[in-house]
This record gives structure tokens, C-alpha cells and sequence, in this order.
């Protein structure tokens, strides 16, 4: 190994590689991120593909960012290893997104020019690699190709690895595509220089393991499918577009359907009634369209009816940032609805996660009748993992008839739908089912459902509707608790518990795994469940450690929402920051680092 | 008045209030809607006639004496009766206001939802629940101010369902403000003092230009014509619309006259649009009967293994959805 080289690896904190391929629009930069990505899988590997684009429909620069190795990948990492850049349109707005340094190599092509100030002023060692030049050697040749090979053989990657991957990505395009893909690859392995290698060639790995191929969006699509979701009302936004495409061409494979609406006030309305249907359904949409659903996820709560919206969260607010996550609808996933109206809010902790926290979200949503919003967010959405599947053992489908229809009191006396019980679930029927018909009502009602303004009946339905999410069990899924311990010093030192939510979780459990070298008591609590918040079993996860809450959005969100509950220790901490960027392990150790040497300066 | 109705027979003029419209020797068969709309003749014998006491409930209407409201809620189990339609497979979905106050009336499945979004809630429910007879309903402001761009996408997307508009050309729950059926210069009301001065929406109009493929106009003091505009609709493979006229007493007495106003729609019903067109935007807003009737396609995305899937329809699900996992792993 060079030097150089040594400082490579010196700077990798894992066995992980960050690599990135960009490009103007046409370039080929995402195709060859998704070849990268399929290699990966095919070498045995986890990878995350993440992807970067301008606002243009179609022309505009894009990025594929892949980070992978031979554990499973949580986050965006810190900084990139290895850059392949195939021109340098607009490449300024991608510098921030990947992060370069002495330690990085940039692959550049002479023939697309001088590489762009912020490359030159990273330090970044910069090869030249003719991409184009090889690409039009061959023919039918394409830059990205090349490219692909060349990021491969440095990477680490298998030459078949990569062949194969290519087969499989573009097998739609015609033969002559492949081959002269794979022309390509073969001379983008040979191009790269040995002496450059970031890894060691891995072997192939036969048969690889059984993993998910999949983004977030589609394990959100699978997760309601699992539990049972058979209606699915649709309109489009950036960036959950994907998982109603998703489920679209699937949903007949099942026997259910979707239907686009013709807006959000629509889909919402339309899902209320497939549920008062005794049809579990669900929508997804994004910040705006959160708002336009409020009422409408409002009157299923009123009128116990049992709804899923998964929330694909992007900057906000307003139009925002579309095509980059941010966690900033926790205060209207929590707060956005009108009146004393208590619900579900979830939250998934990574992409596999979506399904399994979609489909709890359904079962919750039909076991308690009420409404469940979920929280996903671009990061999650629209990024695509290798990763290992969630069993499908974990969920089971939502509508059990028997939890619909809920205790049947005085069977034989008048069918009241909103009856006051002891666990504040009343039986709920559907139609077709003669002598238990009832209106489901916006206005508050009676246990029958009669409209009534009456003292006594707002207060039984209120306290009924709020008892039900607090006296259940929810179980151990709540939170993923994990303790990164070297296991020496069980007992040594303060604890440091770091809290975040949903897909704050990936920078966080990696953070935690570097913070475990210098600290031995490391723990960290990804919230999944929301709101009813699991207090007392939250602050007894946090014990008398110090606490620092991870989130990425400007107004700390859930740190505020924390305090209001009164769950968090004196001396707790925030580190909230908005979007675009992804929130980076460095930052959280950083900010963890200071937190407990301000704890030592205090007992000096 | 003229028959409005292409599947009753004709002269069934005589039909008052008190008693429901009856199926005579010379009605054309009609072809029942799905298995489910009318119980075989075997089924029929062994159940008592329904009647249109069957279709109410025991709640009390909130709504002022004389309203024309009574009349269509008349009229609606009149025509459910008729149809002989088990209350168990009806829903009847509403938004916001006094007409929309109609489900707690009635003893089949009812959902009173938000201001202007019952179609959509009854949109999810056909296409969840296609077996069931769904019928929505409500006022002007409902559906043609706040639920107007659902109005617009229901009539084009035909789906098979009813929409009832009691239409009172004003808010009355709120206390008298013009609604989009409201005349420019009416100036009764505090928040338009100088009257609206904005023209006023054409129900049919825009149904028709929508694509909606029945549209009828009522009125709810013709409860007998309205029975058979409702049992058309019903019928009515598709999205039905029914415009019913229906005054409004407290804040609206000038209605008082439409008893004299309203006559028969001399031309309808039109099969073709341009027909249709000119036969609208030529009547003076008070022609009753079926203005537009035209069979097309109907939208149906239906959820098939539905709440009563049988345990072939959830093996057969099962598979499909393990066959839908293996794709997702490589």
C-alpha cells in the first residue's frame, strides 16, 4: 500500500467505502450507481444508494451516492473516499453532499476540464481517468460504463461482480446495450490503477445472501400490503410519489386497488370511507399534503375510523425543499390536528423498518380505531439498501373481525357503535351487516352515534377515545433500545444516552459505536412510536444518564415535544439542524464529546 | 308532468306522498345493478315487503317546519323501499349542513363526514365496498362551493354511485349566506350586504360539461317525481347526479313560489351531449326530470377480496403476496 493509501484507510472509521459518481443529466451517473449497488448485493456486501438530483424533470446533474461494506449500512457516513466524475456541470451544488478531503480520491475526466475549486481545495488526490476518451473506443461505448468499472476495481469490488450487475440493471435495454456496457466495465477495471486501490478485491459471494434490494418507499408499499392495507387513495408529491407507484401495479395481486384522487383532501376522504367499509387503507404523502389531510385525519379519529397516512417528510415549510429529507413534521404529525384529538404517530427507523413500522401502524390503527400518521422522510424514501429482510413473522394482517367488531354488549339490546368500555375500544361494525347499522359522525355523539352537544356525552367520547391509547400495551416496539458496551466496564463511568426519532437513528447508532472506544456506556432510544408517548418506559430506558436528543430539523422538535411531556432529565441536551444535509455520526459525536466533557469540567 | 324516469313505466302520475310508486305489467324488466341491489324472487317471498318506515331512524330531523329537506328524505326511503334494497347493503355518505344532517335519519349504514368531502368518502367506500349501494348526499355549499373540485372529478370519474344536492341556494346552518346557487343581488345577508354580486353556478351545466352521465333535476315538493328521479339514479350504471330544488322556509321564503315555477322538462332526457347542452343552458333552471342520461364505462377500481373474502380469495392473497416478497429480494 502508498501512503497515500494508508491515509485512505487511517481515515475510514469502519470497514465501509463512501463512493460517489456524478454527472449532468443524461450522463448515466444514477445507472451506474444502481450497477454499483447490485454488485454490492451480488459480492455479499450492504450498500446505500442514495441519490441526489436537481429540481429539473429531466436533463438536470445528478449524483449516486453509495456507501457500503460488510456490515449493515445505517447512514450517509461523513465524508466520501472515492468520486468518479463524469463532468463538472454544476457541481457546486453537490460539494456540500459530498464531502471531500486529503484522504478522498477524485477520478476526474481531462476531457470535461479543470476539476472545480472545491475539489482542488479539499486536497483530494485527483486522478485523471479518460472516460469518455475509453467509451468511445467501443462501440456503442457510454462514459458511465467505464466509469462504473473503474470506481469497481478501486472499490474493491469483483470484475464478475460488476458484469453481472450490469446484465441484470440493464437487461431491458437490449443486448447490444449490455454488451457494450460490459466492453466498457472490462476497460474501466483494467484503466483504474492498482496502486490506487481503496480495498482489496472481495471475493464473489455464491449464492449471495438472501437480502432486500429495496428503498424505503417500497418497504412502506410491502409493510401495508403485510397488514392487510387493500385500498389505496393517491396523489402524487415528491418524494412519496414512489410508494404509490409502487403499490399501484401490486395492490391487484392482492385483491385491492388504488385509486388517484384528485387531491389530498380527496385521498384522505376516500381512505376514511374504504375503512368505514371494514377495508383497511392507507395513503402516503409528503409536508403539504400532511396539511391538507389534517381535517380529514381528524374525522377519523372523531369517528373512530381506523386510517394510515405515511408521511414522506421533506424540507418544509411550505413548498420547501422538495427532493431532500428533513424531519420537520413532527410538530404537525403530533400537534396539526384541531380539538382534543388523540392518535398514532410512528415513525420508521430506517428503510427495512418501513415495512415493519407501516404495518404496525396498520394494526395499531385497526386495533385502537383511530387514525395512524407515519413518519418516513425522503432519506428513507427515495434511498436504496441491500439490506437484510424484515421477517414477515413480525406482522400479520390488520383486520381480525373479531378486534373490529370489539365486545358485543347487550348483543341483544340496541347496537351502540361508540359504547362506553373499559378499554375505550367500541365494537365497530361495517355494512352488510343487517341490525348494526350506525352514522359514523364528525359531530360528537352519543354511544349510539346520535349527534349530541351534551356535557356528558363529549366528556365519556373524549375520555373514551384518549383511554384507548393510553391503557394499551404497546409492547416492546415502541423504541428500538440499543447499548453499545464493550462489555469491560459495565458499571464505569456516566452513562450517555442519546434519543433521536425515525431515520435519525442510522448517524446516531454509529455514532454511538465510535463514541463506545472512549466511553463505556453508550446507549441509544430511536423513538418509533411517538405519540401516545411511552413515557414512564422512556425515562426508565434513560435512567440517570446524560441525555442528548438528535434530530434533524431547526426547532428541535422533538426536544420541545420531550420536555412537554416532562420525559427528559435535567441537563439534557439538543442537537437539532435542518436539512438538506444528512445528519453525520461526526457531528453527533462531536456534540456528545462536548456534552460529557462538560460533565468532567463540572466535577473538576 | 313527464315521465322523467327511462326505466319506469309511464304514467305513474297519480303517485302521491303516501304511497310509493309500484312496479306495474307493462314496466320493462330491470336489470338489477349487481346480485346484491335485489333479492331473488325466492328471497323476496320469504322477507316481509320493505317499507319506507324501514329506511328511518328514530332521531328527529333538526330541521325548521316546511323545509324542503322532509321531502327529500320522503322521497329517498320512498325510492329504497321500491327498489327493495336491504337497509344492511345501503350507505349513505354526507358533508356539512342541513341536508347533510340526512344519515342520522335513516337506519342504514350512514357516515355524516366533513364540510364538501362526501364524494371522496363515498369514492373510497364504493371502490372498497363496489357490492354496496352508496348513495351521497348533501347542499349547494357542500358540493358546488367547498367540495366543488370533488364534484368535477366525480362526474368524470363515473363511478357507480348517487349524489343527491338538496339544493336551498343558501347556508343555512351558518344562518342565511349566499351560497354558489345564490342569485348575485340577493342582499339578505349580512356577510353580502350588497348581494354577491358573482354569477351564479350551473349545477347541470357543469355536471354535464364534467362528464357526468345521468343528470336529473327534482324537487322536493314533487316528492313522487322525485322517487322515481331517485330510483332512475340509483339504477343508473354510473355516477348519478340529482339536483334537487329545496326551499328553504326560514331564510329563503321567496321558495315559497317554486311550487309554481317548476314544470316538467319537455325535451329530456338527452342522450347526446350537445342535445344535452343546449337543453340546459336553454331551461330556466326549474325543469324537472332526467336532463342527461348516457351509458358509458363505468370506473370501477374494486377492492376484491373484500371484508367478507372468502378463504380461497385470502390463500389465493397470501400466495400472490409471498410470490411479491421474492421480487424484492436477489
Amino acid at each position: 500500500m502508498t501512503d497515500a493509501n494508508e491515509r485512505a484507510a487511517a481515515a475510514r472509521t469502519d470497514a465501509s467505502l463512501s463512493v460517489a459518481v456524478t454527472g449532468a443529466g443524461g450522463s448515466g451517473a444514477v445507472t451506474a450507481g444502481l450497477i454499483l449497488l447490485e454488485a454490492v448485493a451480488a459480492a455479499g456486501l450492504y450498500g446505500l444508494l442514495r441519490r441526489s438530483a436537481g429540481p429539473q424533470i429531466r436533463g438536470g446533474e445528478s449524483a449516486a451516492l453509495l456507501r457500503f461494506g460488510p456490515e449493515p449500512i445505517h447512514c450517509a457516513g461523513d465524508r466520501c473516499d472515492l468520486l468518479a466524475a463524469l463532468d463538472w456541470a454544476n457541481h457546486a451544488r453537490f460539494a456540500d453532499e459530498i464531502p471531500l478531503d486529503a484522504a478522498s480520491l477524485v477520478l476526474a475526466d481531462p476531457a470535461a476540464g479543470a476539476p472545480p475549486d472545491a475539489v482542488s481545495a479539499s486536497a483530494a488526490r485527483v486522478r485523471e481517468a479518460g472516460f469518455a476518451a475509453s467509451a468511445r473506443e467501443r462501440e456503442g461505448g457510454r462514459a458511465n460504463m467505464v466509469a462504473v468499472g473503474a470506481v469497481g476495481a478501486l472499490a474493491g469490488l469483483p470484475l464478475e461482480a460488476l458484469l453481472d450487475a450490469a446484465g441484470r440493471t440493464l437487461s431491458g435495454k437490449g443486448e447490444a446495450v449490455v454488451a457494450a456496457a460490459h466492453a466498457c466495465i472490462d476497460a474501466g477495471f483494467a484503466l483504474a490503477d492498482p496502486a490506487d486501490r481503496l480495498l482489496a478485491t472481495v471475493e464473489l459471494y455464491v449464492p449471495p445472501p438472501e437480502r432486500w434490494h429495496i428503498t424505503g418507499n417500497e418497504a412502506a408499499g410491502l409493510g401495508a400490503l403485510r397488514a392487510g392495507v387493500r385500498f389505496v387513495a393517491a396523489y402524487p408529491i415528491t418524494p412519496a410519489s414512489e410508494m404509490l407507484e409502487w403499490l399501484a401495479p401490486r395492490l391487484p395481486r392482492v385483491g385491492g386497488t388504488l385509486l388517484q384522487a384528485e387531491d389530498e383532501l380527496a385521498s384522505v376522504n376516500m381512505i376514511v370511507g374504504s375503512a368505514f367499509g371494514g377495508v383497511p387503507a392507507l395513503t402516503a404523502t409528503s409536508g403539504p399534503g400532511l396539511s391538507l389531510m389534517q381535517e380529514g385525519i381528524g374525522l377519523a379519529v372523531a369517528s373512530e375510523t381506523p386510517i394510515v397516512v405515511v408521511n414522506v417528510m421533506r424540507g418544509g415549510p411550505s413548498t420547501g425543499i422538495p427532493t431532500k429529507a428533513e424531519q420537520s413534521d413532527l410538530n404537525a404529525a403530533l400537534y396539526g390536528l384541531h380539538g382534543d384529538a388523540p392518535h398514532l404517530v410512528l415513525a420508521a427507523l430506517d428503510i427495512a423498518d418501513c415495512a415493519h413500522t407501516v404495518a404496525w401502524a396498520v394494526r395499531l390503527a385497526w386495533r385502537l380505531q383511530t387514525a395512524a400518521i407515519v413518519l418516513s422522510d425522503q432519506s428513507l424514501g427515495q434511498s436504496r439498501a441491500v439490506c437484510d429482510p424484515v421477517s414477515q413473522a413480525l406482522t400479520r394482517p390488520a383486520r381480525d373481525a373479531t378486534e373490529l367488531r370489539g365486545p358485543l354488549l347487550n348483543s341483544d339490546a340496541v347496537y351502540r357503535r361508540y359504547a362506553i368500555t373499559a378499554d375505550g375500544v367500541s365494537p365497530m361494525s361495517v355494512p352488510g351487516e343487517a341490525g348494526r347499522a350506525y352514522t359514523a359522525d364528525g359531530l360528537e355523539h352519543d354511544t349510539e352515534g346520535a349527534p349530541s352537544s351534551r356535557a356528558a356525552d363529549h366528556a365519556a367520547q373524549l375520555d373514551k377515545r384518549g383511554r384507548k391509547l393510553t391503557v394499551f400495551d404497546f409492547g416492546p416496539d415502541w423504541a428500538e433500545i440499543l447499548d453499545h458496551e464493550d462489555g469491560t466496564e459495565a458499571d464505569a463511568g456516566p452513562c450517555l444516552c442519546i434519543v433521536t426519532f425515525g431515520a435519525g437513528r442510522g448517524a446516531v447508532v454509529e455514532a454511538a459505536e465510535r463514541l463506545r472506544r472512549d466511553h463505556p456506556r453508550v446507549r441509544t432510544i430511536a423513538l418509533r412510536l411517538l405519540a401516545p408517548l411511552q413515557r414512564t418506559a422512556l425515562m426508565a430506558a434513560m435512567r440517570d444518564a446524560r441525555v442528548l436528543v438528535v434530530e434533524q430539523n431547526h426547532g428541535a422538535q422533538l426536544f420541545h415535544y420531550l420536555h412537554a411531556e416532562q420525559a427528559l432529565p435535567a441537563g439534557a441536551r439538543s442537537l437539532a439542524r435542518p436539512g438538506p444535509l444528512p445528519l453525520r455520526p461526526a457531528e453527533i459525536v462531536a456534540a456528545a464529546t462536548a456534552l460529557l466533557a462538560e460533565d468532567r469540567h463540572d466535577r473538576d | 308532468m313527464t315521465e322523467t324516469s327511462t326505466t319506469r313505466a309511464p304514467g305513474d302520475h297519480t303517485v302521491g306522498a303516501a304511497s310509493p310508486p309500484r312496479r306495474t305489467g307493462s314496466t320493462p324488466a330491470r336489470q338489477p345493478p349487481s346480485a346484491e341491489h335485489a333479492p331473488s324472487a325466492q328471497h323476496r317471498a320469504v322477507i316481509p315487503s320493505l317499507r319506507a318506515q324501514t329506511y328511518k331512524s328514530h332521531i328527529k330531523p333538526i330541521w325548521c317546519p316546511g323545509c324542503g329537506h322532509f321531502g327529500v328524505l320522503a322521497a329517498l326511503t320512498k325510492t329504497l323501499a321500491y327498489l327493495e334494497l336491504p337497509p344492511e347493503r345501503i350507505a349513505v355518505v354526507s358533508g356539512i349542513g342541513c341536508s347533510s344532517r340526512l344519515p342520522a335519519y335513516l337506519s342504514v349504514h350512514g357516515f355524516h363526514g366533513l364540510h364538501g368531502r362526501a364524494l371522496p368518502l363515498a369514492a373510497g367506500l364504493k371502490a372498497a365496498r363496489p357490492e354496496l349501494t352508496v348513495i351521497a348526499a348533501g347542499g349547494d355549499g357542500d358540493g358546488f362551493s367547498i367540495g366543488g373540485n370533488h364534484f368535477l372529478h366525480a362526474c368524470r370519474r363515473n363511478q357507480d354511485f348517487t349524489y343527491i344536492v338538496m339544493d336551498n341556494e343558501v347556508y343555512g346552518m351558518t344562518k342565511g349566506q349566499a351560497s354558489p346557487t345564490t342569485q348575485p343581488d340577493w342582499h339578505r345577508s349580512k356577510l353580502t350586504p350588497h348581494g354577491t354580486g358573482v354569477r351564479r353556478f350551473q349545477p347541470a351545466a357543469i355536471a354535464l360539461a364534467a362528464g357526468a352521465s345521468f343528470i336529473a333535476r327534482g324537487f322536493a315538493g314533487d316528492p313522487a317525481g322525485l322517487t322515481r328521479l331517485l330510483a332512475a339514479a340509483i339504477e343508473h350504471p354510473g355516477f348519478a347526479f340529482v339536483h334537487v330544488l329545496s326551499p328553504c322556509r326560514t331564510f329563503r321564503a321567496e321558495h315559497h313560489a317554486w311550487k309554481q315555477l317548476v314544470h316538467p322538462c319537455e325535451r329530456g332526457p338527452a342522450e347526446d351531449i350537445a342535445r344535452a347542452a343546449e337543453l340546459i343552458q336553454r331551461d330556466d333552471g326549474m325543469a324537472l326530470g332526467i336532463l342527461f342520461e348516457q351509458q358509458i364505462p363505468v370506473y370501477a377500481p374494486a377492492v376484491t377480496t373484500a371484508a367478507e373474502q372468502g378463504q380461497s380469495d385470502a390463500a389465493a392473497s397470501a400466495a400472490a403476496l409471498a410470490a411479491l416478497e421474492a421480487e424484492l429480494c436477489r
